[in-house]
Parts: structure tokens; C-alpha cells; sequence
């Protein structure tokens, strides 16, 4: 069933487009691969740096605004990659309000680094998906408590040198599994690299599609993007290693943090309120200023109200169903590691990196072929034409969501299950507890962290998700997405703020949801 | 154990929305009411269209509206087949319109009201679609810096007097594609590569968004441009004193490029009269003017008078070539934009 829509991106292939594949040849392919690789390096070495590095200082340290800082530097994850796009731009392009001031103050030759680059889209990308990374990594660290720490301090090594020898290898998978899902949506992404001008092979994708009207040429090039993705997933694997990082629950309590003082103090605090201002505090503020001036002008959509029922009902319902997805896949997954299992839960997880376009018309063409045939026996009964039933209908969208999702749970769920060791699985069994059972009492209890980072993380994305919803949302359901995605294609800034914005809000709720029943998790 | 019961409640109420959806989705489905209109429409992101509010005054015809992106609504008709709800497919760009048409997604309309409303070269060969606006695509210049008597043509902006003084919008927007679709078709491929070429030479500032482009021309960023007019007008409708004016492009040789956004009745139609009724309604003077009022296009129907802005800019001559060569040479543009390194 989740393989559906990328065995239909595959089987492009079988009637190779020659002469598309011969004028990207000749033309950009080569840039194109080399353009993706350098913006896929650039993510994941950006984000595992800024993701591990806030991490280790907000669980290991204590300085001012720690507190604040250890919620607060989840939030650009509400913020979605083509909107902190469009806001940088307004702030720090040529036209832009700080250019125009620094001109004025010193001459018209002073010129920031231009932000339509491949620099800039890293940063952009950098801001919005280290939260990935962090959230995993922060989990890590404190799950792995103090004893493994403080074993490694009395064997005489320093604080840094316990954190690259001990901790940072144990949270190996967590850090991994960040990355991974960071820099699938580094490839995935079209909004950002489009408006940024930077070619990439989603970028090209959709080119070759809207440009040439040719969807078959697009799909094949889709099919690459597989290439990419799978790579990115056997990576991982890889670096997960053969090692089992089963643990029990904690060694040790929460690893208590070093207050720090003085000049390192205030460094941390600076560091991190650098990645939040940049990542949060400027896009929002600049948003903020833009939907003040549409709300004072009144230019907002009159349907508001139900734009953001649509959208979170989408989205819960959406996170629900990929989450139960994902916890039994990886409960299979464990129980029943064989080969073909394994392959499903690798294979379901590429939809990831897949644009969303892609995806959507990979379920819309069979959904409707299905349509037809359910339809016709009953058209035939009832002497009348019938409507389609599933092309166009919720169910169809909430199928498209779960596919595109399913790896953003399935890694975070992944990750927290091998944590729990193996003998408590064999204790149940012991105690004649079924599997089933074992699952409800043992394993989802243990879970809680990390089944509610999932929740939230398909939460957000799907709140942010624009194309696969514009193909095959039912007749007139329109969401926040969708909204800005109008506005901004029309350059309309102001009127984009405002749903935005709201993108941005609607996602704080379950973030900060979430903190608190991670905390309640870890203080038991 | 009560987390365990939370969660499968939670999972239970999951089922239960999916189920709901599914409802909502069949919901969709229903069959037509009688005295209704339904409209695939990529010109949703204007708003509500004051002309479809005007067009159920009149007749008492509902309008139902299902916005989208040209390609996807494109999909969307070609997947759903002779079961697709639509009516009409109002789209942007004519290059979309020839799309869908060559799809076999649009049926032919022979209306001699809409003949006479909308002239030729902004219709259907065929008549499997008609305009409703135009938009011309010309050149802009900041008023500061560049006297009008220095420009010309499109193919003169490839001069070495523009290095490093020109801002486009990226090749991969239809827009540019159209421009150089159009051009294609009257001067052949060859001759219109040399001209792309001579713009890459002058190492134009690619920039994705017409709005973004006039504020870089203002700003100083860049002396000249290629966009829309209507980006323009909205600027000035705002900030009279914005320092960038349009120069009407190729006036002595093939007229300023213009393109459409337009509106075809689906081959697989349920309500045909009534869609056709509409089509006849916004290409009228009366619903043109709605149009020319609402966004600053030009109204496709020459009897509706052009938004103030825009008549201060005086009359221009468009090229008439039929709009339907930007969709037929749209995808030999867009290679020739990537042979030229034109990106």
C-alpha cells in the first residue's frame, strides 16, 4: 500500500524519456547532482553541528536563559523552510530594508553576500531543520543519565573528552536518525530552492514537468531522488553500525549539569540565542510586522477561521495514523527482523525525500483507476453515473500524508525502541505476556518520549505541507499551506504573513505539548 | 498501563476521523445540483472574483470554485476523466490553456458572442478556450537612471551597454518561457538563442518573483528588467512615486509580448449550458471591467476600459500572434533557455 506511489515513480523508467535525459545530459545534470550533493552535505553537516552542539550545552551545562533556551530552540521547527525563506529575503536582499539603511550610512558600494546562493539556502535549511537533530539528540543524552558520564570522568577523562568518547557515540543512532530525516527534507524541498533561484534535481523535477509539460521525463528524474534517498537510509544503517545500543532505561539519574560562570556562561548564552534569533526571533518578527500591516488594512481571508480547522484537523488526524503506523512497523520490525521486513520499512520510508508533487500524483493515478473500476458495477446497478469516491476525498490526502511522513515517526520511533533492551521483550515473555500485550505494557509506556516527538514532528510537517494537498485535497478544502503558497506566488508578502504566522502558532501548541510530556516521561 | 489505554483510545478516536474523512470525501462526490457551475480555477489567488459574484446575481446560477496551481488542476482533470465534477477550467498563462486543450481535457465552444467579445490572436484556433485578461510582459526601467530613448527591444537588452545592469526572472517561470515561446515561433530557434545568449552575456541578477525585480530596479540593484505590467501598477497603486516606469517593447518591429489568463468548458462537462452561459457572461464588456478593475490586467474584451494606472501608460501595440504558439513551442524554450545558460 506505501509503496504504491513510489512503485509508480519507478516504473516511469521503464519507458525511458531519451531525449529529456539527453538534454539534461548535455545541459545541467551534472550540475544538478553536484548542486543537491553540496546542499545535502551543507545541511547535514550544518545541522548536526548546530543539533548536537544545543543539545549537549542545554543538558550537560547550566547558564543563564537554559531553561528557556532548552523549549525554545524546538520552535524553528514550526517555522516551514520556504517561509524563513521569503522572510530572510525581505530582510537582507539588495532591496531589503538593512541593505538600504547600510547604503545610505556608508555608500553605495556596501553589499552583503548575496542570499540567492547555495550558501544561503544552507543556512535557511540549517535554521529550520536542526531541531531534528536536536530533539533527538537531546533525548539521547539525557536518557543515556549520568552513570555512562560520570564512569568515563572517573577514568580521568575531561568533560569534552567523556562527550566525544562516551556520549556522543552512544547517541550515534539518535544523531543519525536527525540527520537522516534533515537532509531528506533538504531533498525534497522545492519551495526554498525555488525562490531562492538554486537548481536542484526536486527543483528540476518540477522544471521538466511545468515547463516542458512533460510528467513522465519529471518522474524518471523523481526516480533519482529515490537513488538519493535510499543512499541516504543505508548511510545511516551504516553509521547505526552492527552494535546494539540497548539500555537500560537510564543508568543513573539525570545527569545534573555543571553551572557555568563567567565568560563560558555568557558564551553559551550567546551561541544559543544567536541560532534561536536567527532561526525564530527574526522570521517571526518579520512576519509579524508584515501580518500586522494586512490585519490593520483588514486584508485578511475572509474563510480564516475555517483555513485553520482544516489544517489541524488534517494534521492530527494525519499524525495519528502515521505514529500507529510507524509503532507497528517498528514493533514488526523488532519482533521479526527478517530480510523482507526490514526491506518494507526501509522502502515505506523513502516517500520522505520524494517531492510532495511526486507523491501525489504517484496515489492520484491509481486512486482514480481504482475509482473507476469500484464505480463502474454500481454505475451499471444503479443505471446512473457516480462521482469519484476516493480521488479527491480526505482519505485519499490522509494516504499521501502518511506515506510522505511515515519515515519521520517510523526513524524517531526506531530510535527510542532499540534503546529498550532486548531481555525486558524476553522478561514478558516469560511471564506468558503475548507480543501484543508486551507492546501495550511494556514497550509504548517506555516509548512516550519518543512516540510523542513523533506525533508532533507528522503534526508539524503535515501542517506545512502545500503540494501533495493542493493535488488531491477534496473539493474546496483549503488550508494555511495552501494559503501562503497563493499569496507568496503572487509576491503578496503582507497577506502571506498572516497564514504564516498562524502555520507558525498552530505548531507552537503540540511543540510545547510535547516538552512537558517528554519532562513527565523523564521524571519518573 | 493507563499511557498504554490513552494511547489506544487516541488511536481508536484516529480511526474514527479517518472514517469521518472518508464521509467528507464522499461528500465531495455527489452529482451536481441542477443550477450550479463548477469551476477549476488557477485565478483563485485574486480573491473572490467579484465577476462570479456578478454572474449569480444575473442568473441565479451558483458558481462553485476549486482553486489550485495551473499543472495540478492540469492532473487533476486528466486523472479524474469523464468523471471530473469540473465545468470550466479557468487557468493562467496560455500555455496551460494549450495544454490542457492538446490533453483533449477542453471542449470546442462555438459562441459567436464569445468570438466577438475576445479578439483572435487571445483565442483557441480551435475555440476550445477564449482569454478573460492580458497581461503584458515588457520591459521596466528605473526612471532615475535610464532615459526611455535607450531601449528598444527585448533582443536589444543582449547590447553590452546593459553588463551588469539587467535583473530576470529565472527561466524556469512561464512567464519568460512564454516570452521566448512566442519569439520562437516568429524568429525560429536560432536566431532567438543568439539573443538569450546576449543576455546571459550581460551577466543578468536572476531573481524569482516580477514583484521582487521592480523593488530591485528601484532600489538600484539593477537599471532594467522584463515583467508583468499589472506587478507594476499594484506597486504605484500603493507608492505613486516608485521610481520604475514600463518601456512598451517592440514597437516598430513585432509588438509588446502579451499572454492570458483564460477559460476553456472540460470535455466531460455535467453542466454545459450553464457553463457556457458563464463564459459568454466574464468575456462580456460588463464582467471585463470587473476584471480590469479587480488586479490591473487589461481586459481581454477591447470594449472594457483599462484601470487608470494603466491608461497613463499610454496605448501599445500588442504582438498578435495567436497566444496558443506560447504552449506549442513553451517546452523548445525552456530547453533553449538551458542550452544558452540562461538558468
Amino acid at each position: 500500500m506505501l509503496a504504491v506511489p513510489i512503485v509508480v515513480v519507478v516504473s516511469s523508467l521503464l519507458a525511458p524519456r531519451a531525449e529529456v535525459w539527453r538534454h539534461l545530459w548535455q545541459t545541467q545534470l551534472g550540475e544538478l547532482l553536484l548542486n543537491t550533493l553540496v546542499l545535502l552535505a551543507g545541511v547535514g553537516g550544518g545541522t548536526l553541528l548546530v543539533g548536537t552542539l544545543m543539545a549537549w550545552l542545554v543538558v550537560h551545562y547550566r547558564f543563564p536563559g537554559r531553561d528557556l533556551f532548552e523549549w525554545a530552540l524546538i520552535l524553528p521547527l514550526a517555522v516551514p523552510a520556504y517561509v524563513i525563506g521569503f522572510a530572510f529575503l525581505g530582510l537582507f536582499e539588495f532591496a531589503g530594508p538593512l541593505q538600504t539603511s547600510l547604503r545610505r550610512a556608508f555608500g553605495d558600494s556596501v553589499r552583503l553576500p548575496e542570499l540567492r546562493s547555495g550558501g544561503g539556502v544552507t543556512l535557511m535549511m540549517t535554521l529550520v531543520f536542526y531541531p531534528y537533530v536536536y530533539l533527538l539528540a537531546r533525548s539521547a543524552f539525557r536518557e543515556q543519565g549520568s552513570a555512562t558520564l560520570e564512569t568515563a570522568r572517573s577514568l580521568g577523562r575531561s568533560r569534552a573528552q567523556a562527550f566525544l568518547a562516551v556520549t556522543l557515540p552512544l547517541a550515534r543512532p539518535s544523531l543519525a536518525a536527525g540527520v537522516a530525516l534533515a537532509m531528506m527534507e533538504a531533498l525534497g524541498d522545492f519551495g526554498t530552492v525555488a525562490t531562492f533561484g538554486y537548481r536542484t534535481l526536486t527543483e528540476a523535477v518540477y522544471r521538466i514537468w511545468y515547463g516542458m509539460f512533460d510528467r513522465a521525463g519529471a518522474s524518471q528524474l523523481a526516480a533519482v531522488l529515490l537513488v538519493f534517498a535510499a543512499a541516504l537510509l543505508w548511510i545511516e544503517r551504516r553509521s547505526r553500525g552492527r552494535q546494539r545500543f540497548a539500555q537500560r532505561h537510564r543508568h543513573g539519574p539525570e545527569a545534573s549539569p555543571v553551572a557555568l560562570s563567567g565568560a563560558r556562561a555568557a558564551a553559551a548564552t550567546a551561541v544559543c540565542g544567536v541560532v534561536l534569533g536567527l532561526a525564530f526571533v527574526l522570521p517571526v518578527g518579520q512576519l509579524t510586522l508584515w501580518a500586522a500591516r494586512a490585519l490593520a488594512e483588514g486584508r485578511v481571508a475572509p474563510t480564516f477561521g475555517a483555513l485553520l480547522v482544516n489544517t489541524l484537523g488534517l494534521a492530527a488526524v494525519a499524525a495519528l495514523a502515521t505514529c500507529a503506523l510507524a509503532v507497528t512497523l517498528a514493533y514488526a520490525l523488532r519482533l521479526h527482523p527478517t530480510p523482507a521486513t526490514r526491506f518494507a520499512g526501509r522502502f515505506a520510508s523513502m516517500g520522505y525525500a520524494l517531492p510532495g508533487a511526486v507523491i501525489a500524483v504517484g496515489i492520484l493515478l491509481p486512486l482514480a483507476a481504482l475509482d473507476r473500476t469500484l464505480t463502474a458495477p454500481v454505475e451499471r446497478w444503479l443505471g446512473r453515473p457516480v462521482g469519484l469516491l476516493l480521488t479527491g476525498s480526505a482519505l485519499g490526502l490522509i494516504y499521501a500524508y502518511v506515506v510522505r511522513f511515515l519515515a519521520v515517526s517510523l526513524q524517531t520511533v526506531e530510535a527510542s525502541l532499540t534503546r529498550i533492551p532486548g531481555s525486558l521483550d524476553d522478561a514478558a515473555r516469560a511471564l506468558g505476556v503475548g507480543a501484543s500485550a508486551a507492546l501495550r505494557r511494556v514497550h509504548l509506556p517506555l516509548l512516550r518520549g519518543g512516540l510523542g516527538t513523533a506525533l508532533v514532528l507528522v503534526f508539524v510537517e503535515t501542517m506545512k505541507e502545500m503540494p501533495a494537498t493542493l493535488l488531491l485535497r477534496p473539493f474546496g478544502l483549503n488550508t494555511l499551506a495552501i494559503e501562503v503558497w497563493e499569496r507568496t506566488s503572487e509576491s503578496m508578502w503582507e497577506e502571506a504573513a498572516v497564514p504564516a504566522l498562524a502555520i507558525v502558532l498552530a505548531g507552537l501548541a503540540p511543540v510545547l505539548f510535547v516538552i512537558r510530556w517528554s519532562r513527565g516521561a523523564g521524571g519518573r | 498501563m493507563r499511557n498504554a489505554r490513552t494511547l489506544a483510545a487516541s488511536w481508536g478516536r484516529a480511526l474514527g476521523s479517518a472514517v469521518l474523512g472518508a464521509a467528507l470525501g464522499f461528500a465531495g462526490a455527489v452529482p451536481a445540483l441542477a443550477d450550479e457551475v463548477v469551476v477549476y480555477s488557477a485565478r483563485s489567488h485574486y480573491g473572490q472574483e467579484p465577476a462570479m459574484e456578478a454572474f449569480t446575481r444575473k442568473t441565479g446560477i451558483q458558481v462553485r470554485s476549486h482553486g489550485g496551481n495551473s499543472s495540478e488542476l492540469f492532473e487533476r482533470l486528466r486523472a479524474e476523466g469523464d468523471k471530473t465534477p469540473a465545468d470550466v477550467l479557468i487557468t493562467v498563462d496560455a500555455g496551460n490553456l494549450w495544454n490542457a486543450a492538446q490533453a483533449g481535457l477542453l471542449a470546442k465552444t462555438d459562441s459567436p458572442e464569445i468570438a466577438a467579445n475576445i479578439p483572435a490572436h487571445l483565442r483557441d484556433p480551435q475555440n476550445r478556450w477564449a482569454a478573460l485578461t492580458v497581461r503584458a510582459r515588457t520591459i521596466m526601467y528605473n526612471t532615475k537612471k535610464v532615459k526611455p530613448q535607450e531601449l528598444s527591444t527585448y533582443e536589444a537588452l543582449g547590447d553590452p551597454k546593459w553588463k551588469n545592469r539587467m535583473c530576470l526572472r529565472n527561466s524556469g517561470h512561464v512567464y519568460n518561457q512564454s516570452l521566448l515561446a512566442t519569439m520562437i515561433k516568429r524568429q525560429g530557434e536560432p536566431k532567438v538563442e543568439a539573443v538569450v545568449k546576449g543576455w546571459v552575456a550581460n551577466h543578468p541578477t536572476l531573481i524569482n518573483g516580477d514583484t521582487k525585480i521592480l523593488e530591485s530596479i528601484a532600489a538600484g540593484q539593477c537599471d532594467v528588467g522584463i515583467t508583468n505590467t499589472y506587478y507594476l501598477a499594484r506597486i504605484l497603486a500603493k507608492d505613486a512615486a516608485f521610481p520604475v516606469a514600463p518601456f512598451w517593447a517592440n514597437q516598430q518591429t513585432t509588438g509588446t509580448h502579451v499572454n492570458v489568463s483564460g477559460a476553456g468548458i472540460t470535455a466531460h462537462a455535467k453542466n454545459r449550458a450553464n457553463a457556457v452561459k458563464l463564459l459568454e457572461f466574464l468575456t462580456s464588456p460588463e464582467a471585463q471591467q470587473m476584471f480590469a478593475d479587480s488586479n490591473f490586467e487589461y481586459p481581454a474584451n477591447p470594449q472594457a476600459a483599462a484601470n487608470p494606472i494603466l491608461v497613463k501608460w499610454g496605448k501599445f501595440k500588442q504582438d498578435d500572434i495567436n497566444v496558443a504558439a506560447a504552449g506549442e513551442f513553451q517546452a523548445a524554450a525552456t530547453k533553449l533557455a538551458d542550452r544558452a545558460g540562461y538558468k
